[in-house]
């Protein structure tokens, strides 16, 4: 196990230096400086901003610089906001991503497995095509047409749902629910529908398998052959869907999070994208690969654990 | 009665006859023949043109004024900007996907068939390549280098072939045993030969199958950045940007979201419906 984890994260630790290395690169590649899209600054005053952030070194020099910052947890200083460093602005949204992202995985693996596994029981059933059309739609329909049609429908047409923001602390939670309620169901949409078509198809082959038949053949209950054996089973890839969906669900909160204006990462890197921040989006790219490798480390060594059958050398 | 030639029903016969039976995808096929005709000679045919303002059309409704679906802030017709927005998503669809096609082939089908090392450094690239979040180093490239149309066919098609690699990498390795490649070895045919003449047309099953799945990828993930702002731009449109300027005007002209919204949807279910469609008939058991 310990062999394993080990060779993993020597995989996991070049891919994060190629990550770093491959932001810096190109966003020194950019043509003109970070500093041109402001008031015309004089040669001089550019020069002496430049010499500020330490962009007159030689271009080694700044990358050895900045890979020894992201080493020590530092990515540097905002270029837009003067008294705001990456990491700051990072530590300001991140809690909230992760709240709603947190909310719609959970959401979504409840949702998804329990439409797979209906599915699964009453193959070709109305059920069964119900949960079908539920996960063809979440696979066709992107976040950014969901999101605003539901903001159309429940906010600005119905008015029951607030149009976006995040509830203020003092708020209580009988009422703050109601901002969760279409961020959480956007981004989790696209998740059940993939997770309900793994856990169908897991379903399906589980029980047809032998120890299904066996656990049948003990005289066991229907509910406890389909909750306790073959469920187990057929969830087991959706173990390995976990960095994917982390993925998929940070990818969507850049949508979710613009178009509800929660004040999360999601927000601040299209912000910083489009006053092109370097700094802050070569951050938030840095910190949301590492998400996505950590997750795909934690997937595989529960994958490891969860089946005796996967041999980890 | 037996007709007097008997012809062998080969594979491609057989998926033929059992793609033809799926409703869903004759159906879309239909549906996006309708489509990519009315992207290709619609705008012609358009009322007005799509770059048009009109400074007394603004905010038309549906179906008043002339404008089948209504104007827009700027007075412009919908429907012909509708119509060149299709234009640009399917035409980013489909050469981002060959550019990822190209590639993808030539790197799986090299690995797979030298093997050894080579196959070993060659696949452990993908992987790498494979867990970072690639969306975002598109928009890292659109934000540096500005919004460059032929830039993020590149990068589009520069992030999905990996996957295509993958696919093309495992069917060569199983291709390889068999024997009417041994015969090409036997007869003396280089290598090179080899994987172009005999190996890639053998490819063609998977590869078809998820070509159709990666043209509806495409035009999400370019409908994604021109969303948030960051691809195509003004006057010139897609589905992505039509929607995003859509949903800031939902509340006044719920008609600029709803009909681009209808228009992607659609054409993205008529693709992937294709896809499972092919998939099914090509190859049967992997259902």
């Amino acid at each position: 196990m310990l062999r394993f984890l080990f060779r993993r994260l020597l995989i996991a630790i070049p891919t994060m230096f190629i990550v770093v290395t491959l932001a810096f690169f190109m966003m020194r590649a950019a043509p003109g400086s970070p500093f041109v899209n402001e008031r015309h600054l004089s040669p001089e005053v550019e020069a002496n901003v430049m010499a500020k952030y330490g962009m007159n070194r030689p271009l080694a020099v700044q990358y050895a610089t900045y890979v020894g910052g992201v080493l020590h947890g530092d990515l540097g200083p905002s270029l837009k906001y003067k008294d705001k460093t990456v990491l700051k602005i990072i530590s300001e949204g991140f809690p909230h991503s992760l709240l709603i992202g947190g909310l719609a995985m959970t959401i979504a693996a409840i949702v998804g497995v329990s439409l797979g596994v209906v599915g699964a029981l009453r193959q070709n059933g109305p059920a069964d095509y119900t949960a079908m059309g539920v996960a063809v739609l979440g696979v066709c329909i992107p976040t950014f047409v969901t999101a605003p049609l539901l903001v159309l429908l429940f906010a600005s047409m119905l008015g029951v749902l607030p149009t976006g923001g995040w509830p203020t602390a003092s708020q209580p939670l009988s009422s703050a629910w109601r901002y969760f309620v279409m961020p959480v169901a956007v981004l989790s949409l696209p998740q059940i529908a993939i997770i309900s078509r793994l856990t169908r198809a897991g379903m399906i082959e589980v029980l047809r398998s032998n120890y299904v038949r066996t656990a049948r053949a003990k005289g066991l209950p229907e509910h406890s052959v389909v909750l306790r054996h073959a469920l187990r089973g057929a969830i087991l890839p959706l173990v390995s869907y976990l960095g994917p969906a982390t993925a998929g669900v940070i990818t969507g909160s850049l949508v979710v999070e613009r178009i509800f204006s929660l004040p999360g990462i999601g927000r601040a890197f299209v912000a910083s994208a489009l006053q092109r921040d370097y700094t802050v989006v070569m951050g938030v790219v840095i910190l949301y690969a590492g998400l996505i490798l950590f997750l795909n480390l934690v997937a595989d060594v529960l994958y490891a654990a969860l089946d005796p059958r996967v041999r980890l050398s | 009665m037996q007709s007097a030639v008997l012809k062998g029903r080969s594979l491609w016969d057989d998926a033929r006859r059992r793609l033809l039976r799926n409703h869903a995808a004759v159906t879309s096929m239909v549906v996006l023949a309708l489509l990519v005709v009315a992207a290709a000679v619609g705008p012609y045919l358009a009322p007005f043109p799509f770059d048009q303002i009109n400074k007394n059309d603004v905010w038309m409704g549906p179906l008043t004024g002339g404008h089948l679906l209504g104007s827009d802030a700027l007075g412009r017709d919908l429907l012909a900007r509708l119509l060149i927005g299709l234009r640009v998503s399917l035409a980013v669809g489909v050469v981002a996907t060959f550019v990822s096609l190209v590639i993808g082939v030539l790197w799986g089908a090299t690995a797979g068939y030298i093997g050894g090392r080579v196959d070993e450094v060659m696949m452990r690239i993908v992987d790498i390549l494979y867990s970072l979040p690639f969306i975002f180093f598109v928009i890292l490239l659109m934000v540096t280098f500005g919004r460059n149309f032929i830039l993020m066919f590149l990068a589009i098609g520069a992030v999905e072939w990996l996957t295509m690699a993958r696919i093309v990498r495992g069917q060569t390795l199983s291709l390889k045993q068999r024997e009417f490649i041994e015969a090409a070895r036997a007869a003396g045919l280089e290598r090179n030969a080899i994987v172009i003449r005999h190996i890639v047309p053998n490819l063609l099953g998977p590869v078809v199958v998820y070509v159709t799945l990666t043209i509806p990828g495409v035009i999400l993930a370019e409908s994604f950045l021109s969303f948030l702002g960051l691809g195509v731009q003004e006057p010139l449109t897609s589905l992505g940007s039509l929607i995003s300027k859509g949903a800031q005007d939902m509340e006044l002209a719920p008609w600029l979201l709803i009909f681009p919204s209808i228009v992607m949807v659609v054409t993205l279910m008529a693709f992937n419906f294709i896809g499972d469609g092919l998939r099914d008939a090509i190859d049967p058991k992997d259902r």
